[in-house]
């Protein structure tokens, strides 16, 4: 039984490569369950590796990342999806030799307890027009984006990678997505966020993790978030 | 008796049938090839020498153990399907990130020492094999004669690549495949295990190699060069079709088999190389192959 003030996820200074290049220097941060955490910095401060070296996905790995306990270092990334958690890739993953109703049904379940297709369907109307469409990369990039994330929800995993699902998009859309991650975090998901638009971050999430150089370099809660916007801009260089 | 194009009906039947024949052992290659290339990037050079060994493996199943045609027809291609997916283990899996070029030398390296070896103790005569009881005789149609087990190996041929084509893009082990082969890392990080969906894609494709080898035997005998004489015409087809397209694969092997046929009635000096003729004017034309993705 999972003690209930362990975090959900505890990274514990996690390098990884690619390669000769050595990409995280020591990442050190928690998630607890139910929470939406969100990863701050400009590009190639190491947001999107941390998160594929959570999912196993990257060149090779040091250090700890503990999922309910159990530790994810060394194991393959299939392992870590049945450990219970999901991954939305930055470039979305759509694939076109799918059609839509496949790529939806692609990943297997791996828990019980995922949402029903009816579910996924009230947050993404749209993908429910779309479900006869011959490709999936024939959709727009707001509906590739839903179908990218409607189809994780499907599994049962209870925590969310997203890597940067507003990318691209226009505002509607990115207002869509932002009720869908608070209706997710009211069900009871917890979502690991990478960001680089702070005004969309600071509407969904509850803690904010900036990095640098491969390193976390500052942390901040939600209610702090206007005492440190200052800050906040010098990091990200905007 | 009747004429078409004052060529008797007989004749003309007669290599309709054969280039039938013909086109559905294509088909069967083709498709292994195509399906193996698709999900290992690995050009199966290998892929006669898998033929003729489950060929050989009939036989010495019927002269050794008296085990005969029918339960051959599924036993060689389990035998040689697990040969495959043993040298997917030990020697295939380190190549995927390397050029085409290095799976095909691997596979060519292969296929000569198979050959070689089945040479080594059978000789190169072929060897009988005998048409199973259930299936000698034929039909008489009228316009021709139909031996009966011919019928059957062209229609078991499209029976298991329909079948193929339909498991491929109907089902939902087929979306794993072909999403495997576009992007084979996400679908691991959904939590399939892509590593052994790979092995089981290769002894599959093998296996369909085997299955034709064992079709192949009674038809044309059983030597150990009759993969090396077939698969330098399949992979004329592979070309022709487009490498990596099931649907390709398929239709293409039909339908070279038949046009290598009529070439036989209508221009007979010509039908050996007609097939090359045409991949010359595809590759020309349409580089990526007649059914090709555009690579």
């Amino acid at each position: 039984m999972l003690d209930r003030t362990d975090p959900l996820l505890a990274i514990r200074d996690l390098q990884a490569w690619y390669g000769e290049s050595h990409i995280l220097h020591g990442v050190t941060f928690d998630v607890r369950e139910g929470e939406v955490v969100t990863l701050l910095g400009r590009n190639g401060a190491g947001k999107t590796t941390t998160l594929k070296s959570v999912m196993g996905i990257v060149g090779q790995r040091k250090g700890s990342v503990k999922f309910e306990g159990k530790e994810l270092v060394g194991l393959a990334s299939d392992k870590i999806a049945r450990a219970g958690i999901a991954f939305c890739p930055e470039e979305r993953g759509i694939f076109a030799s799918l059609d839509v109703r496949e790529n939806l049904m692609l990943p297997p379940e791996i828990r019980p307890g995922g949402l029903s297709l009816d579910r996924i369907f009230e947050l993404f109307p749209n993908l429910k027009e779309r479900l006869g469409s011959s490709q999936g990369t024939k959709l727009s990039g707001g509906e590739q984006q839903m179908l990218a994330i409607g189809r994780i929800l499907r599994t049962g995993a209870r925590l969310l990678l997203l890597d940067e699902p507003t990318e691209g998009l226009a505002p509607v859309i990115i207002q869509q997505i932002g009720r869908t991650i608070r209706s997710l975090k009211q069900q009871g998901f917890t979502i690991l966020l990478v960001e680089q638009n702070f005004r969309f971050a600071s509407t969904v999430a509850d803690r904010y993790y900036v990095m640098e150089h491969g390193r976390i370099i500052d942390q901040f809660s939600n209610s702090e978030l206007e005492a440190n916007v200052d800050k906040l801009h010098d990091y990200l260089g905007v | 008796m009747f004429e078409i194009f004052g060529i008797p009906s007989q004749a003309l039947f007669g290599q309709l049938l054969i280039g039938l024949i013909n086109g559905s052992f294509y088909a069967l290659l083709s498709l292994g090839l195509a399906v193996i290339f698709g999900m290992l990037n690995i050009i199966n050079f290998a892929h006669g020498a898998q033929y003729m060994l489950a060929a050989f493996a009939a036989y010495i199943l019927l002269t050794t153990l008296d085990i005969g045609y029918w339960p051959a027809l599924i036993i060689a291609p389990l035998i040689v399907g697990a040969f495959g997916m043993v040298l997917e283990r030990t020697m295939l899996q380190w190549l995927y990130k390397l050029d085409h070029l290095y799976g095909l030398l691997l596979t060519f390296g292969l296929a000569l020492i198979i050959e070689g070896t089945a040479r080594n103790f059978y000789g190169s005569a072929g060897l009988p094999y005998r048409v199973p009881d259930s299936l000698q005789g034929g039909q008489n149609l009228g316009f021709m004669f139909l031996p009966n087990y011919r019928a059957w190996v062209i229609v078991a041929s499209m029976i298991v690549c329909f079948g193929t084509w339909f498991m491929i893009e109907r089902t939902r082990l087929g979306a794993y495949l072909r999403a495997a082969t576009e992007n084979p890392t996400l679908v691991r990080a959904f939590g399939i295990n892509v590593p052994r969906m790979i092995t089981l894609t290769y002894g599959f494709g093998v296996a369909l190699a085997a299955l034709a080898g064992v079709m192949a035997a009674p038809i044309y005998n059983v030597s150990p060069q009759m993969g090396s004489e077939l698969i330098i015409v399949v992979f004329a087809v592979v070309v022709i079709g487009g490498m990596g397209s099931i649907l390709g694969a398929i239709i293409t092997g039909f339908g070279l088999g038949v046009i290598e046929g009529l070439t036989k009635v209508f221009f007979p000096e010509a039908s050996s190389t007609v097939i090359f003729v045409i991949m010359a004017i595809v590759l020309l034309v349409r580089p990526s192959g007649l059914f090709g993705r555009r690579i």
